[in-house]
Formats: structure tokens, sequence, C-alpha cells
């Protein structure tokens, strides 16, 4: 799959309560959720992220709570893929379980900018800015871990166990 | 080659004999978790499955303590859901409102949780359990769904780091203020996706409650579990409360870690974190400028009852500073009982703090507690995000009840000793 947008960049350790405050968290609507998507990291993103568009933050990202609403609501902002330098575990975790592309690049965050044009290949990890035209690889995931990403999820992965 | 205390428990769960760190494997859970934020997303994809009931009612455990008692409209509704689920299927630990704490103070209270269990919950602080010699760890809504289901989970096997202290612990100095000074040392994600094994002297002289402190905060250096050997202490906590039988793992001498650190005491002192980060450590002595608009003292990482006593021993006779706002919040109905009992809750409320239910609302800014633009609170809970605890232009300082209670009375952050000088 082929996912092609705008790079919105985040520094290191953004947390959990960054990507979706608590003070959200009495619903789990990916709409609602995405009205207040990363905003206290930056008010504005809510407004001015579009469809497809990819966040590409540095080290530790989604560090914090286990709240499935960080990636539920980067999903429903429209946010197509993350790219960091590394991810916190369970953030990690939950992007697998639930299917949101996650791509782990030092190189790529390191050159990659704010406003950047990038395309990303999630079969081969495969990251190109299309703004600059340089190409990153990033680490590829565990075959078990494509398993269940292939299912789409974790929730289809268990239905053929139960 | 042998184990680690970590490996022995997800290799037993996985049905093995050994297994490496950096393996995939599946295991039997003995505890799936889940609260009023977590659980309903968690049900919404059980539903998905179409089952007629979880692996064991017995063994999944629903606790209703972020948002309760219900803060608003939407907040009853996701407790409804939980509770309306815990009745149809039956689900045997389910702690109603009058019954309830906070999760991770409740469930080692009750005897749910027990040493070489495997426990996940959809919440991060599942680590504390680590305090008892349980291998116990944080995931989402979606593995909660799925464990439910099936009773199972994917681990992926962590490398784990020693954590040596030794020396004499000064009076002052508590299991809050070692985990934070580890923190600090480490950063917040020095032990990413990593197994954080807490021994030494020091931890062997420590109480039950400093190793819930200790453990709890493990997630905050990225940890995936943080783990103390079973001992005597342990033992005298968990045998009058377990009524199933457990397993005592120890990590084998030949145990390989990726990083030992070792930790002199005797020169510590109590430890604030400063915004916005846990890692932003400092010794107390050099805090002191800040003044403060609010203390938060309770919690999963410091409700205990251990923790209220720390704070009342200092805030006997005294009154809380005047342009302060005090909210004691203990972590279950029992340690409220018991504070209430021991005179604790009378010590706070003539001090002029104000005593709330178990709930976890002003830790995560959701409710009982939340801060305006500018202000300042400390806290004795495990978090000082941008926004943790109500503005995003608000601060938090992390510290331990006894630095809570003397910057309580003095409305600044205070070493204990400023209150009093005997110890």
């Amino acid at each position: 799959m082929r996912l092609c947008g705008k790079v919105h960049k985040f520094g290191a350790d953004i947390d959990t309560d960054a990507i979706i405050p608590a003070r959200y968290l009495n619903t789990f609507d990916p709409l609602e959720l995405a009205k207040h998507c990363m905003e206290d990291a930056d008010d504005e993103f809510p407004d001015k992220v579009k469809q497809g568009d990819i966040i590409v933050a540095d080290k530790n990202f989604g560090c914090g709570s286990s709240r499935e609403h960080a990636p539920i609501a980067i999903k429903g902002a429209g946010v197509s893929c993350v790219i960091a330098r590394s991810f916190a575990r369970i953030f990690y975790r939950n992007c697998i379980n639930t299917g949101l592309p996650i791509l782990e690049s030092p190189e790529a965050v390191d050159a990659i900018s704010e406003g950047d044009e990038i395309e990303v290949e999630l079969e081969t990890g495969k990251i190109r800015n299309l703004s600059t035209k340089e190409i990153f690889q990033a680490i590829p995931f565990p075959e078990f871990m494509q398993e269940i990403m292939g299912k789409g999820g974790l929730i289809n992965y268990v239905k053929d166990k139960v | 080659m042998g184990m680690t205390i970590s490996q022995k428990i997800l290799a037993v769960h996985a049905g093995r004999d050994y297994i490496e760190p950096g393996e995939l494997v599946n295991c039997k859970l003995d505890i799936v978790l889940g609260n009023d934020v977590t659980a309903p997303v968690a049900i919404s994809e059980f539903n998905k499955l179409g089952l007629k009931r979880v692996f064991d009612p017995d063994r999944v455990v629903l606790v209703p303590d972020h948002f309760t008692p219900n803060k608003d409209i939407k907040s009853a509704g996701q407790c409804k859901v939980m509770r309306d689920f815990a009745r149809e299927y039956e689900i045997t630990n389910y702690f109603e409102i009058g019954q309830m704490g906070i999760e991770h103070c409740l469930l080692p209270e009750k005897g749910l949780v027990l040493p070489g269990d495997l426990i996940i919950g959809a919440d991060s602080h599942t680590c504390t359990y680590g305090a008892l010699g349980a291998f116990s760890t944080g995931v989402g809504s979606t593995d909660m769904a799925a464990g439910m289901a099936t009773g199972e989970a994917w681990f992926k096997v962590p490398e784990s780091i020693k954590f040596v202290y030794y020396g004499k612990l000064p009076y002052w100095v508590s299991g809050k203020d070692l985990i934070l000074h580890t923190i600090g040392d480490i950063g917040v994600d020095g032990a990413r996706y990593m197994s954080m094994e807490f021994t030494g002297e020091v931890i062997k002289g420590l109480s039950i409650d400093n190793r819930f402190t200790m453990a709890n905060m493990a997630i905050e250096a990225g940890g995936k579990n943080g783990i103390i050997e079973t001992d005597d202490i342990t033992l005298e906590y968990v045998k009058k409360r377990a009524r199933r039988p457990y397993q005592i793992y120890q990590s084998d001498a030949d145990a390989k870690y990726y990083d030992v650190k070792e930790y002199d005491v005797s020169k510590m002192e109590p430890v604030v974190a400063f915004p916005h980060l846990p890692e932003n450590t400092y010794p107390v002595s050099e805090a002191v400028d800040i003044v403060l608009d609010q203390v938060v003292i309770g919690s999963c990482t410091n409700g205990r009852i251990e923790d209220l006593a720390a704070a009342a021993s200092l805030m006997k006779g005294h009154k809380v500073h005047p342009e302060m706002r005090v909210i004691v919040f203990p972590g279950t109905q029992q340690i409220y009982l018991e504070a209430l009992q021991k005179g604790y809750i009378e010590i706070f409320i003539n001090a002029g703090a104000v005593v709330s239910t178990p709930t976890c609302g002003p830790c995560l800014g959701g409710h009982m507690g939340i801060l305006a633009q500018g202000e300042r609170a400390l806290a004795t809970t495990n978090r000082n995000f941008v926004g943790r605890m109500g503005h995003p232009e608000s601060e938090v300082y992390l510290a331990s009840p006894a630095v809570a209670a003397a910057s309580a009375i003095k409305g600044r952050i205070t070493p204990p000793w400023e209150i009093d000088n005997d110890k």
C-alpha cells in the first residue's frame, strides 16, 4: 500500500496526553477525538491536518498512557502514517493491533522537514521524500506483526482462534 | 543460560522451559484488567467476535475509577457500558462505587493479583503488581478485548535491566524518591521495551507500599514491567489476601542483563521532578523557590496507607498555607476507612485539606482538581506532561507524600525537615 501526504513534524517524547488529552476521554468516537488530536502539542493541528497527511516525530513517540484513543484520534484526524525515530512500547503495540501504519526510521526523521511531501510504501518500508527526492529505508516489522496487520488488526487475527 | 524472573514467568505461561529475550511468544494470562476509559473501547472490539462468554469470568477485572463518581453524562454512559457488560457476562470482579478503588491499589488489596502471575491491564500503570513478584504490563483496549476472549496475549520477551540500591536509606527518602531518581538517571525512554528489576539491600528492606510505588512508575522510564522478587515482606501482604495458589520465582545467578545500574542511597535527598517530564529531577533542596497553587496527595502511585501516614505525620497540628488548595485522595475505600480509624483524615481536615473519594480524577486532569492557565501543582502522582492536570499552560511537579505535605503547609516546594527536624 502506498501512502502519500504532507508532513507535520513533532519533537521527542510526544506523550499520549499531548496526542489526545485525558479531558476528552469520555468518548471514543474517532471524529470527536480528532477535533482535539495533538492539540496540547500544537493547537492548530486539528484544523490544518488534511486527509492522508503524515506525522514525523523524534524518539519515544506515544509515551505515557495505554489509551487506544491516541491511535484512534490520529486515524480519525485523517493521518495515514506515523514515522518516528522510536515508539513507546504500548503505543507501538496499539498501532499494530488497531491497524495504524507506523514506521521507525531515524534517517528519515533527521532529513524530512515540516511541509515536505512524502510517499511511504508499507510493504517494503521505503520512504520517499518527494520534495527533496531522497529515499529512506525503515526498519521492517517482524513477520508475526505483519501477519496481524495484514488481517486488519488483532481482533480479526483472533477471530480465527475463538 | 539462566533466566531473569521476568523471563521465567513468561516462559511458564508460554508452556516453555526456556525463552530468549527478543522471542515472540503467546502466553496464557492470569488476570485481564480494564477501567471506565479503556474497557468501553475493549467491549466494542470484543463484541465484534460474537462470543457468549469471556475466557474466565473470575479472571476479568473491571474497575470504574477514572472519571468516577461519574463526572459528566458521557462518562456516565461509558461506566454504564462497562456495568451492563459486567452483568451480562457475569464478571465476578466488577467493583461498583462504594466497593471500588483506584485499580492498582484495589487489585493487590483484594488478593486478585499474586506472585508469579502474568497480568495484562488496559492501563499503563498495570506494571504496579510487579511489586509482588508478578509479570504485569499495560496494554491497549484491543489487547484487553483479545485477552478477555482467549485468555492469551502475545509478548516480545523483554531484555532486563537490573537496578541495585545499596547504603542506608535516609529517613525522608521513600520509594517515590528512588524511582524518580532512577528515571532522572536513565530518562523517560531509558528502559523502553525492557523489564526493570529492582533489587539490593535497600529494596529488601522496603515496605510493600513503597515497592508498589516503584514498580508503578516503571512505565515512566518506558519499561514493559517493573519487578521485585517475592520475599517475606511480600508474603506477609499476600498470605492473608490470596484465595488461589501462587508461585514464587527468582532470577538465576547467571541470568543475562542488558545493563546493571547501582545506586548508593546514603546521601540521597527526596526528589522533585519538574515539568514536563518525570526525568527532569532535582534534589528537593534545589527546588525550594517554587510557589504552588495546589498540592495533590494520592493516586495509584502514592495513595496507600503508608503514603497517607507520611503526609499526616507532617500535617498534624499544622494548617495548609492560606493560598493553597490541598486535595487528598485515598486509593481505596479500605485505605480511606483505615486512614479514618487511624485519625489521618481528621488531621487532613483540621489542616484545611479536602479529602476525596478514591478516583484517578485529578492525576490525569479528568476532574476533582483541574488546574487553570498558569497554575502550578505539586502532586504525588506519576506524570507531569504538558496539560496533564488541566490547562496546557499549567505545571505539575512530582514528589513524595512527605514533600507534598511539607509543601502544602509552606505554600512552596519544601523539604520535610523544614516542618519536622527531629527525624
